[in-house]
C-alpha cells in the first residue's frame, strides 16, 4: 500500500477492511455494536461525571472556603493539600479502572470486526 | 566555558545525532508526520509527557509555589486530571478515525474544505502563541543561565529557533518523538533528584519539611518582614474574582488539554487505539509523579532558598535552578539548567511539527488541492518549508517582544482556544448525529474569537500600570480590565459549544448525518483504521 498516493479526500477508501457505505448502517444497527456502545457508555459517562465533579470541588472549596480548607490534619498538612493530593490518586485509579474495562470493549470490538470479515468471505 | 553551556552542548549533540538517524527514516507522509505509526505505547507515553511538561510547568509552577504557596500547587493538579478527558473521550476515537491531524476526524462526515481551513487556523493559532511564549521564556532563561558567556537574548532565541527547525525539517516526527523521550527522562530524573535532596535537607523528616512551609519568611515591597503559612490557600486567588478565575483555569485545562494539537498528533504515531490508550496511561503516571514532586521543588525553594533571594537572583522562574544550586552547588545548577533548556527545545519542536502537519496536510493538500497530492512527497516538502516559516515567525516575534514581555497570557490563550474552539467540535462530531459543517465552522470561529477577544480585555492585557513599570512589561491597554478573569474558559468554552450547536440547528446536511454511523463504527471499533507502515 503506497502511503504517499493515499492522500485522498476523506474518508480514505483503500484500507483493506473497508466495506460499502450500506454496511456501516447495518453494523451500527447490529445488536453486537449496540452492546459495545452501551457497555462503553456505562463506564465512560459515570467516570467522566465523577471526575469532573471531584476535580471542580477542589477549586470551588479552596476558593470559597479557604478557612475551612486550611484546617490542619497531620502536623502542618491541611485539608486543602490532602484534597489536592487525592486528585492525583483519583486520576490514576480512574485510569486503571478504565484500562481494565477497556479490555472488555476491545473484545466486543474484535467480535464485530471478525463478523464483518467473515461476512466478506474472510480477510 | 561555563558548565551549563557544556551541558547544553552535550544535549544538542545527542539530539542532532538522533535527528540524523531519523532523517533516513522519514520518507513519505506517514513516516514523516506519524513516525510510521510504529512508536511503542510506553515510548509514546513518555513522549506525550515530554510534549506536555513545558518550561511553564517545570520553572513556572515551581516559581508560583515558591512565591504564592499552595495556590501554585493547584496548577499541578489540573495539569494531570486533564488527561482523564484525553483518555476517556478523545485519544481512541481520534486514533481510529483520523490520519495525521484532528481535522481528519472533523472532515470525515463534514464538508472538508471549510472545516479543515478553520481547524488549521485554530491549530496554527494555538501552536504559534504557545511557541512564542516558550521562545520568550527560553531566551530569557538561556541569557540568564549563561550570563557572562556573551550569549544575549536574541542569540539565545535564534539558537533555540534554529535547533527546533533542524529537528523538524530533517528528523520529522520520529526525531521529535525521541527528543521528547530524552527530555522527559532527564526532566523526571532531575526533578526526582532535586526532591530527594530537599527531603534530605530536612533530615528525611517530612514533618519538618511541612512545618517549615508553615512559616516562610520574606520581605514585602515596602521592606516589611512577613511570615506566612504557605500551606494556606488563597495567597494568589483572592476574592472577589480569584475563585472564579481558578475554576475558569481548571475548565481550560480539563477541556483544553484534549484539544491541544501537539498532544493530539502524538496518538497517530502508534499502531492502534489500544496502544494510544496505553500511552495515555504511561503519560499519566509520569505527569502525575512529576506534578506531585512540584511540592518539593516549589515549597523547597520557598523554605530553603527563600523568595527574597530568588527575587534578586533572576526572579520566580529561577526558583528551581536556584534550589539546585543551594542544595548541591554549581554542577547541579548546571544540570537542572540544561534540563530546563532541553524542556523548552523539546516542547517548541513538538509545537512546530503539529503546526506544520496541520498546514501541509489540512491546508495545503486538502483545502487548496482538494485532497490530491500532485506529486509524491509534496505534502512532506510543504511541511518542511512551513517549518522554516513558523520558526522564523516565532523567532522574530519573540525577539521583538523582548525578554521582559508579559507572555504568560499566551499559554492561557493557547489552552482557552484548544478548549473553546477545538474540543467542542471534536466531541460533537463524534457524538452528535445532527452535527454539520455550519455548526463546526460556527463552533471553531466562536471559540477562537471568544478566547482571543476575552483575553484582550482581561487583566493580562488591560490594566493600569504604575509609572515605575516600563517597556514591554507594561500592559498593552492602560485602562481597567473589562473582563475580570485572566482565564476566559468559563465563558469562552460554553460560547464555543453554543456556537457549534446553534450553527448546526440553523442548517441541514443530510450527507453529514448519513455518514454518522460510519464514523461511529470506525471510531469505536477501529474498523478500517490507519495501519502502521513497514519500513
Amino acid at each position: 500500500m503506497p502511503q504517499q498516493a493515499r492522500v485522498q479526500p476523506m474518508p480514505p477508501d483503500s484500507t483493506p477492511r473497508d466495506t460499502s457505505a450500506t454496511d456501516w448502517d447495518r453494523i451500527a444497527a447490529s445488536p453486537e455494536f449496540k452492546d459495545l456502545m452501551s457497555t462503553k457508555k456505562m463506564f465512560i459517562i459515570p467516570a467522566f461525571v465523577f471526575f469532573v465533579v471531584y476535580y471542580f470541588a477542589l477549586p470551588a472549596l479552596v476558593g470559597y472556603a479557604p478557612q475551612f480548607m486550611a484546617t490542619k490534619v497531620i502536623g502542618n498538612i491541611n485539608l486543602a493539600y490532602l484534597f489536592a493530593l487525592s486528585q492525583f490518586f483519583m486520576a490514576w485509579i480512574i485510569a486503571w479502572l478504565y484500562v481494565k474495562a477497556a479490555g472488555g470493549f476491545d473484545k466486543l470490538a474484535q467480535d464485530i470486526i471478525a463478523k464483518v470479515d467473515k461476512a466478506k468471505g474472510g480477510k | 566555558m561555563s558548565t551549563p553551556l557544556v551541558m547544553f552542548l552535550v544535549f544538542i549533540a545527542i539530539t542532532l545525532g538522533i535527528t540524523y538517524w531519523a532523517s533516513k527514516r522519514s520518507a513519505g507522509s506517514s513516516a514523516y508526520f506519524a513516525a510510521g505509526r510504529q512508536i511503542k505505547g510506553w515510548q509514546n507515553g513518555i513522549a506525550v509527557a515530554g510534549d506536555y511538561m513545558s518550561a511553564a510547568s517545570f520553572l513556572g509552577i515551581a516559581g508560583i509555589i515558591a512565591f504564592q504557596g499552595y495556590d501554585g500547587f493547584l496548577f499541578s493538579v489540573g495539569w494531570l486530571v486533564a488527561y482523564l478527558t484525553v483518555l476517556l473521550v478523545v485519544a481512541e476515537p481520534l486514533r481510529n478515525a483520523g490520519k495525521y491531524t484532528m481535522a481528519d476526524v472533523l472532515a470525515y462526515r463534514l464538508r472538508p474544505r471549510p472545516v479543515r481551513a478553520l481547524a488549521s487556523l485554530s491549530t496554527l493559532t494555538v501552536s504559534t502563541f504557545y511557541m512564542i511564549a516558550q521562545m520568550v521564556g527560553a531566551g530569557a532563561l538561556v541569557a540568564l543561565l549563561l550570563k557572562g558567556s556573551g550569549i544575549t537574548f536574541p542569540a539565545a532565541v535564534i539558537g533555540v529557533g534554529i535547533l527546533m527547525i533542524v529537528y523538524v525539517v530533517f528528523g520529522g516526527m520520529l526525531a521529535t518523538t525521541w527528543v521528547q523521550i530524552i527530555k522527559a527522562i532527564l526532566l523526571m530524573a532531575g526533578t526526582f533528584l532535586l526532591s530527594i535532596l530537599v527531603i534530605a535537607h530536612f533530615g528525611f523528616h517530612l514533618g519538618d519539611f511541612f512545618n517549615a512551609i508553615g512559616h516562610v519568611t520574606y520581605h514585602d515591597p515596602k521592606g516589611q518582614e512577613v511570615v506566612k503559612d504557605f500551606m494556606t490557600p488563597g495567597l494568589r486567588y483572592k476574592l472577589p474574582y480569584g475563585p472564579l478565575d481558578l475554576i475558569s483555569l481548571g475548565m481550560a485545562l480539563i477541556f483544553g488539554t484534549a484539544g491541544l494539537p501537539h498532544i493530539l498528533v502524538r496518538f497517530y504515531t502508534v499502531p492502534d487505539a489500544k496502544t494510544a490508550r496505553i500511552s495515555v496511561v504511561w503519560a499519566m503516571v509520569l505527569i502525575g509523579t512529576f506534578y506531585i514532586m512540584t511540592t518539593f521543588l516549589g515549597f523547597g525553594a520557598a523554605t530553603i532558598v527563600g523568595p527574597d533571594f530568588i527575587k534578586t537572583h533572576g526572579g520566580t522562574n529561577m526558583s528551581a535552578p536556584l534550589l539546585a544550586q543551594a542544595l548541591a552547588g554549581d554542577i547541579f545548577f548546571a544540570f537542572i539548567s540544561a534540563i530546563a533548556f532541553a524542556t523548552i527545545l523539546a516542547v517548541v519542536a513538538g509545537l512546530t511539527i503539529s503546526a506544520t502537519t496541520s498546514f501541509a496536510h489540512d491546508f495545503w493538500t486538502n483545502v487548496i488541492h482538494k485532497g490530491v497530492e500532485r506529486k509524491a512527497g509534496e505534502e512532506v516538502m510543504v511541511a518542511r518549508i512551513s517549518a522554516f516559516v513558523v520558526g522564523g515567525v516565532a523567532i522574530t516575534v519573540a525577539i521583538l517582544l523582548g525578554p521582559t514581555a508579559n507572555v504568560a497570557f499566551l499559554v492561557a490563550l493557547a489552552f482557552a482556544v484548544a478548549a473553546s474552539a477545538n474540543l467542542p467540535v471534536i466531541v460533537l462530531s463524534i457524538f452528535w448525529k445532527r452535527f454539520n459543517t455550519v455548526g463546526a465552522c460556527a463552533g471553531l470561529a466562536t471559540g477562537l474569537i471568544a478566547s482571543i477577544g476575552l483575553i484582550l480585555v482581561s487583566p493580562s492585557l488591560m490594566a493600569v500600570d504604575p509609572p515605575t513599570v516600563v517597556g514591554a512589561a507594561r500592559h498593552l491597554f492602560q485602562r481597567p480590565a473589562i473582563f475580570p478573569l485572566e482565564n476566559p474558559g468559563i465563558l469562552s468554552i460554553p460560547l464555543g459549544f453554543i456556537g457549534a450547536i446553534l450553527g448546526t440547528l440553523v442548517s441541514r446536511e443530510p450527507s453529514a448525518e448519513s455518514k454518522f454511523n460510519e464514523l461511529l463504527v470506525r471510531s469505536n471499533t477501529g474498523l478500517g483504521a490507519e495501519k502502521a507502515t513497514a519500513h
